[in-house]
């Protein structure tokens, strides 16, 4: 019964077509709504994820960045609309996700290395299969602690370092970040953001990373796409090509300021408005 | 508690030293380490002094070195000995039971919201009843017998089990549901490698209270329903005929009782949730 009370007004107007997304998307989201409390955060939300891009979510608080990949990956459930994976489904997708609080992802009761073989096991991996694929993942990490203990031995950076491994271990699609260096200090930030950066140039992984830090959201990725504030619109989808690997040199470079710059710029513009 | 605890992001990249010798402790000096003696010794000198000057009748306290040899002599294959395990033993069988049926009861509540909140009131609502104001309903059911005892302390301390399970599944943190939904568990692998999990430290938690009560019942029930054994009925006897010195015995003999199976519990679930707290 309440569940009727509580239902939206629905109008009976003719669903849009599906429109695809231009050639090299990855992720088509289309007509996406969801409310919160009554109120809209996204309403007829359309959008393009390139394939093998790193696209960087920013915007102002409370915006729904990271509601914004929590629907993607399935975590939020959404009211009205469509996302498709290359045209599949979530459940037909493989993705990895990354969350901020690596100290509630990871899994205590198990070692640091079978939480990172987790989602091979539950591939239903052979053991041969997932000890291959650990090897690989430990050398390309290059890991320098030890991976038989448990995560709470570890450090924060370690165990950042062990839910990316985590994340990346079925070779996902697409990988979701959600603020992954918040709860890092700036050197294991450093670390991370050279090894998201090494995993990207070897797999050509598609990311989605949600970041509060503009400097590291334009450093990493292909396109920033600026949101507005709620009802959430997109602002601007700005493109930033300099060629990887970006290092600390690039930070200096004039085609870095200047996307820096042009995306502060719309972002206080969309603070304000 | 033996590793140290890796040392947060401010060192990162140095492997943790489990191994390395850290700094030995500085020797903590004696008087702290005599501390937790302090209350127990300050206890029996007070307890001998009231006895020594007269302050209370020895026919109502005998003297601790008196009591102790009594608990010493009779837990050393005395008489004590028998009821002591066989309070043990009901108390044994009564929390087997519960922690058996109370556990997967409860975790099992605890996942299926819905049906907990179905239920929830009938397990709070006996839950806050005095398990002894039942001892007369299990009379009735039971008779006096053995398995009373068993029976009721086993229903008191269940529903203290499925209360802590219930809720240790139904406070599982969601962040580790979400990781284990996003690399693609579906509801039963999510069941048996998170929920699981996360319930064992509420589980223990109700685990212990359980054994506590398990052991009140027991004794209670022992004292007040015909029983021919066991340490509450070597207490009521023992004061029956003024046989003081047997009587505080037995008293020591069930805190005995009681406060190691406490820290048998929380050295298990120290050894079993070693992720606890951390």
């Amino acid at each position: 019964m309440s569940a009727v009370l509580n239902a939206r007004m629905v109008a009976d107007v003719p669903v849009a077509p599906f429109v695809p997304g231009p050639a090299g998307t990855q992720i088509t989201i289309r007509g996406l709504t969801k409310y919160f409390a009554g109120w809209p955060l996204y309403e007829n939300f359309d959008l393009d994820i390139p394939k093998h891009k790193i696209v960087s979510v920013f915007g102002p608080n409370g915006c729904g960045k990271s509601t914004l990949i929590n629907m993607i990956a399935g975590l939020v459930p959404i009211d009205a609309g469509e996302i498709l994976f290359d045209g599949k489904s979530l459940k037909e997708t493989k993705i990895g996700y990354v969350f901020q609080n690596y100290r509630e992802a990871l899994f205590p009761w198990m070692r640091t290395i079978d939480n990172i073989a987790y989602p091979l096991k539950l591939e239903g991996k052979s053991k041969a299969q997932v000890d291959r694929r650990m090897a690989e993942l430990v050398a390309s990490f290059d890991v320098k602690f030890d991976l038989n203990r448990y995560p709470y031995e570890l450090s924060g950076g370690q165990q950042q370092t062990a839910s990316i491994m985590r994340s990346l271990a079925p070779n996902p699609e697409v990988l979701f970040l959600d603020e992954p260096f918040s709860a890092l200090d700036f050197e294991m930030t450093l670390f991370i953001r050279e090894k998201l950066q090494e995993v990207f140039m070897k797999t050509g992984t598609t990311m989605v990373l949600v970041s509060h830090d503009l400097e590291e959201a334009v450093y990493l990725a292909d396109q920033v796409l600026l949101l507005t504030k709620r009802p959430t619109k997109v602002a601007e989808i700005l493109t930033y090509s300099d060629p990887r690997p970006r290092t600390v040199a690039t930070l200096s470079e004039p085609s870095f300021i200047a996307a820096k710059k042009r995306s502060l710029e719309i972002f206080q513009r969309e603070v304000r408005r | 508690m033996q590793k140290p605890t890796a040392t947060s992001a401010a060192v990162p990249w140095q492997p943790p030293q489990a191994g390395a010798p850290s700094a030995p402790l500085p020797g903590k000096p004696f008087l702290d380490r005599a501390l937790p003696f302090a209350g127990p010794v300050l206890l029996f000198i007070v307890w001998d002094l009231v006895v020594r000057l007269g302050f209370i009748k020895p026919i109502l306290l005998p003297s601790p070195s008196d009591t102790v040899m009594a608990l010493v002599q009779g837990l050393a294959g005395g008489p004590l000995l028998k009821d002591f395990l066989v309070t043990v033993w009901r108390t044994v069988q009564a929390f087997l039971i519960a922690a058996l049926v109370g556990v997967p009861l409860g975790v099992v509540l605890g996942s299926a919201e819905k049906a907990y909140r179905s239920v929830e009131f009938l397990i709070d609502f006996f839950r806050s009843t005095p398990s002894s104001a039942l001892i007369p309903l299990f009379l009735m059911i039971f008779g006096v017998s053995d398995i009373n005892k068993v029976a009721i302390a086993a229903f008191g301390a269940l529903l203290i089990v499925v209360f802590n399970s219930a809720y240790g599944v139904m406070n599982a943190r969601k962040q580790r549901v979400m990781a284990a939904k996003v690399m693609g568990a579906n509801r039963w692998q999510v069941f048996k490698d998170v929920l699981i999990w996360e319930s064992l430290q509420p589980s223990f938690v109700g685990l212990r209270s359980a054994v506590s009560m398990a052991l009140v019942i027991v004794i209670v029930a022992e004292m007040f329903i015909g029983a021919d054994s066991g340490l509450g009925n070597r207490i009521i006897n023992s004061q029956q005929v003024m046989n003081v010195k047997d009587m505080y015995a037995a008293i020591l003999a069930a805190g005995v009782l009681g406060y190691a199976l406490n820290i048998l519990f929380l050295i298990t679930e120290r050894k079993i949730v070693h992720w606890s707290g951390r």
